[in-house]
């Protein structure tokens, strides 16, 4: 079991609840194949830093989970076959981002706030 | 009158001393670069977008890397450009 987490991109085209079902999808792909969410976070609509498919808005959504290896391949076919999703990214997490990642949650200052230039 | 074995300068000597630069990463047992901070990653970019060197921003090469590898996946999801003018 490897802690991971996926960031996706849809289409700014999708409805609020076209954009819940999509979520709803992914999370239950996950947990059918034994592995946890641990945490969601929809940041919703985000303008793009450049634009992907002709658009210049993206509907943002991270996720946070615990899978076994093997599952990632079954779930990047999952993701490819699905129209909506503009562009996503897994990345596998050690356990020094999983800490990061649980402060940032819970609003314990991470140490990024004070380092200035 | 000066003296004959007193040493001139065309030029003032440099008597303040720079201050040392130190990797902030170490500084603030910062262990991870997160790649969704897209205003914590901008401290690393110039104005085209580009990263900057070590020599200015004093990273160890060790979180240089991290920091790196950082901006490249938030390039890749769009958060950060990949060429830009006026950035900051």
């Amino acid at each position: 079991m490897n802690n991971y987490e996926m960031m996706v991109i849809f289409t700014p085209v999708l409805s609020e609840e076209d954009f819940k079902a999509a979520q709803n999808k992914f999370t239950a792909f996950v947990k059918e194949n034994g592995g946890k969410v641990v945490h969601e976070n929809p940041w919703g609509l985000k303008s793009l830093a450049y634009p992907i498919q002709k658009k210049t808005t993206g509907l943002y959504w991270v996720t946070e989970f615990t899978t076994p290896s093997d599952f990632i391949e079954k779930l990047k076919i999952q993701i490819l076959r699905d129209e909506t999703v503009l562009r996503f990214m897994v990345t596998r997490l050690d356990k020094y981002a999983v800490e990061y990642n649980a402060r940032k949650r819970s609003g314990v200052a991470t140490g990024t706030e004070k380092a200035e230039v | 009158m000066a003296k004959s074995n007193e040493i001139k300068y065309l030029t003032a000597i440099k008597t303040q001393q720079r201050a040392k630069k130190f990797c902030r990463f170490k500084k603030y047992h910062i262990r991870y670069v997160d790649y969704k901070d897209a205003e914590f990653l901008k401290k690393f970019l110039n104005e085209q977008g580009k990263m900057l060197p070590r020599r200015i921003t004093g990273n160890s090469l060790k979180y240089q890397r991290k920091v790196a590898d950082a901006i490249k996946k938030a390039r890749q999801m769009a958060i950060l450009p990949y060429v830009t003018d006026l950035f900051k």
